[in-house]
């Protein structure tokens, strides 16, 4: 199975290759990474999905704290959240064509980015299953290129970007659950 | 966290104009380091100038390898955080086997390199390596310095990190253009604080409450003590623990000297080559607590068969040790010292007397297999000589051993009675150790009487610190457990290769001339009546002494768990009548 982490760190030089060597020597399997930045000056926010079951979650989760840099680890796995992949599809288009993958973009409310003479670019965002679906159905046309971000996720409510500069106790993460059993929902603030 | 070594207490001060490299020293200073390992060159000559002005002694090693097994004996003998130094490139790339080290063993420690400067950083330039990249996974934190003004919250921060929370070993690069550089420094102004750092836990009162039910419902317990009762000062509290539960204590490799070794409760080193008795006893248990240790599979044999009846509590202050190997019914993540602290109050004396008798039982029987009680054969075996040691200088040596069957026996045969008396390496195991982890063992306590225990092999793969030790006039005695081979590897080739004996068997120098040759004594022992007036003159001569002990090449360590088995399917030493 997957588990997805939310993970808050540093934005600092080698913070990526950081996790990413966690994640190599302890043979975590990464099936995605995005990173980016937040709206906190500072602060850079991950969405990894591992391919592990809930005890290997928890080690992750626990490894991840020990990086210096990592300021808080959110398993979202078992918690409402969002999640999104964005992807850019480059398709055949020929006048014949052109309509019919235009009325298909309506379906999947995904949007014409770019026309040429003999292609389309799509842009397209939702669940990892949609965006397959999509490209499932543009397959007999023609996909000349295609591109993915991999899952972004973010849990419901009122959850807030840590901030680097003061440390607070909402800032700390929870401690890793010792105890075998589900996961709760992660405290999110204290 | 350890403790007692809180760097001397600062006196606000203005911030002043220094070079990069005075940066360094006044960090150092100010974090009370008295001793240095290190080995210059040129990316860190801007250092090392500016180090007259400091009241900091420098250990000039002959290996990277060796400064930073010196500084990793140092912070284990003396408690403090041993500071290493070497240049870019070669000087950082060996240092590597002394930083993993450290790093498995939770050895505080901060390194400083050299790097090119800033503007040839990924250039390929000469000596040019990234030793951050290199030293990612064996460290606990790094840094890349390339500006003066970074150097002193740097090497602050990397302070407090090596030395807070479980400790480790902390690399600080610094570009030779950020050395030369001059900055503000301000000390009070780099009080560290890394945002995402958290290296105090406290366990929930629930399971305080779970473990001390636990405790207190138990009828055949077993403490196992690990290395981090010493590095969280909890020994006195662990004592207290026990007497007050009769709860016996078993220790790890690296928790030897924690419990005192003549302790009625004492039952001496668990794991793959522990103690028969020990075993036993962890596998019969039905509680175990596990202080300050990490299930090592040199500890726990096949992790699923460990102490299969045992409800398990484990006390860790890295919650990413609890439920790695041994999956436990309880963990209590914080200081070891402070846990004990807050259960003690909590639990309840108890009658063990029926366990105890009973591990009584298993222990008379596995002793009447030591080799200690086997009658005289005229030959000398390593065990012998081990015991003898023990006995000539009355279990008060700090010995510090080398990795092989040496190790091991001096486990099982040394009986240490205090803290921090014995440095050896647990979890790298690299050969080479013990001779400059002495010699920084000895630095950090002058008072003790140092002993390197080592092995032929791992000795002569840092003997060039003989050099050092003269340089530096400080006496060590070294005691080579010669066999003439690669004793551990041989042990593993008798048992699992058929006993075909590959590149193993070791033409030697002769260690008595070696030694003479750096102007040590040397002493060569061939029967066992000659180790204990050895280690006499030894201690009675004012220099450091070298005793070559020529002993049986054709003995293996027993008890011994085979890798994959059981911690109580041990191979044991056979009966005297079946030995040769």
């Amino acid at each position: 199975m997957s588990s997805t982490f939310v993970v808050y760190v540093e934005d600092k030089p080698g913070v990526l290759n950081r996790v990413a060597s966690l994640f190599r020597r302890r043979a975590f399997n990464i099936e995605s990474l995005t990173v980016g930045h937040t709206d906190t000056p500072g602060v850079s926010r991950m969405t990894i999905v591992v391919g592990t079951d809930r005890d290997g979650a928890r080690q992750v989760e626990a490894h991840l704290y020990k990086l210096v840099n990592v300021l808080r680890v959110d398993d979202v796995t078992m918690t409402p959240a969002v999640y999104r992949d964005l992807a850019m599809i480059k398709v055949t288009a020929t006048p014949e064509t052109r309509s019919h993958i235009m009325q298909l973009v309506d379906v999947y409310r995904a949007r014409i980015v770019d026309v040429a003479p003999d292609s389309l670019m799509v842009e397209v965002t939702g669940t990892e299953d949609k965006i397959d679906s999509l490209l499932d159905v543009l397959r007999p046309y023609g996909v000349i290129e295609a591109v993915r971000t991999g899952r972004v996720a973010m849990a419901r409510g009122g959850a807030r970007t840590p901030r680097v500069r003061r440390p607070s106790a909402a800032l700390r993460g929870p401690m890793p659950r010792v105890h075998a059993g589900p996961a709760g929902p992660v405290p999110l603030s204290a | 966290m350890t403790r007692g070594i809180a760097p001397r207490a600062a006196r606000r001060r203005a911030p002043q104009t220094l070079t990069g490299a005075q940066a360094v020293w006044e960090c150092l200073t100010r974090e009370g380091v008295s001793h240095v390992f290190g080995y210059p060159g040129g990316a860190i000559l801007p250092v090392y100038d500016a180090m007259t002005a400091y009241p900091v002694h420098h250990v000039l090693a002959r290996h990277e390898q060796g400064a930073v097994h010196m500084a990793d004996g140092f912070a284990r003998a003396g408690g403090g955080v041993g500071v290493a130094m070497a240049t870019s490139g070669p000087g950082a790339t060996n240092m590597v086997t002394g930083i993993a080290t450290a790093m498995m063993d939770s050895s505080p420690l901060v390194c400083i390199t050299g790097q090119v400067s800033s503007g040839l950083i990924g250039s390929d330039a000469f000596q040019e390596t990234d030793i951050t990249g290199v030293t990612l996974p064996i460290t606990k934190h790094n840094y890349l310095v390339t500006e003066a003004d970074e150097i002193g919250p740097a090497l602050r921060e990397a302070f407090y990190i090596a030395r807070s929370g479980r400790p480790g070993p902390v690399l600080v690069d610094i570009t030779k253009d950020a050395q030369q550089g001059t900055c503000r420094f301000d000390w009070d102004g780099a009080a560290p604080k890394p945002p995402g750092y958290r290296p105090d836990h406290r366990p929930r009162a629930a399971e305080v409450r779970h473990a001390l039910d636990l405790i207190n419902g138990a009828a055949r317990p077993v403490l196992l003590v690990g290395h981090g009762v010493i590095l969280g000062g909890a020994e006195g509290v662990v004592r207290a623990f026990a007497e007050r539960t009769t709860i016996p204590v078993a220790m790890t490799l690296l928790g030897i000297g924690a419990f005192p070794g003549s302790h009625p409760l004492n039952l001496g080193m668990m794991g793959m080559h522990g103690e028969a008795w020990v075993n036993e006893a962890v596998q019969q248990a039905d509680l175990i607590v596990a202080l300050g240790m990490r299930f090592d599979d040199r500890v726990t044999g096949k992790p699923d068969t460990f102490a299969p009846g045992a409800r398990k509590i484990h006390v860790e202050i890295d919650p990413a040790e609890v439920n790695k190997i041994v999956p436990v019914d309880v963990g209590l993540i914080g200081d070891v010292r402070d846990v004990l602290e807050t259960l003690l109050p909590g639990v309840e004396p108890n009658d063990h007397s029926a366990w105890l008798a009973r591990i009584g039982e298993l222990r008379r029987h596995a002793t009447a297999r030591s080799i200690q009680n086997f009658d005289d054969d005229g030959r000398l075996y390593a065990a012998h000589a081990i015991h003898d040691l023990w006995e000539a200088t009355r279990g008060r040596a700090l010995v510090v051993t080398d990795v092989g069957q040496h190790q091991m026996w001096e486990a099982q045969y040394y009986r240490h009675e205090s803290t921090r008396s014995l440095i050896t390496s647990g979890g790298l195991g690299p050969m080479g150790f013990a001779l400059p982890a002495a010699i920084g063992a000895k630095l950090a306590r002058p008072d003790a009487a140092v002993w390197a225990v080592v092995g032929d092999g791992g000795f002569q793969m840092t003997m060039a610190e003989l050099g050092t030790m003269v340089q530096e006039g400080v006496k060590v005695d070294v005691a080579i457990i010669n066999n003439g081979c690669l004793g551990m590897v041989r042990q593993l080739q008798e048992f699992f290769y058929g006993a075909r004996y590959q590149a193993t068997p070791l033409v030697n120098p002769d260690f008595v001339t070696l030694a003479s040759a750096y102007g040590i004594r040397g002493i060569r022992v061939t029967e066992r009546s000659g180790v204990v007036p050895a280690v006499g003159d030894a201690a009675a001569h004012d220099g450091p002494v070298l005793l070559d002990i020529r002993v049986q090449t054709d003995d293996a360590v027993y008890p011994m768990v085979a890798a994959g088995a059981g911690l109580d399917q041990m191979i044991r030493r056979p009966a005297q009548e079946t030995i040769r």
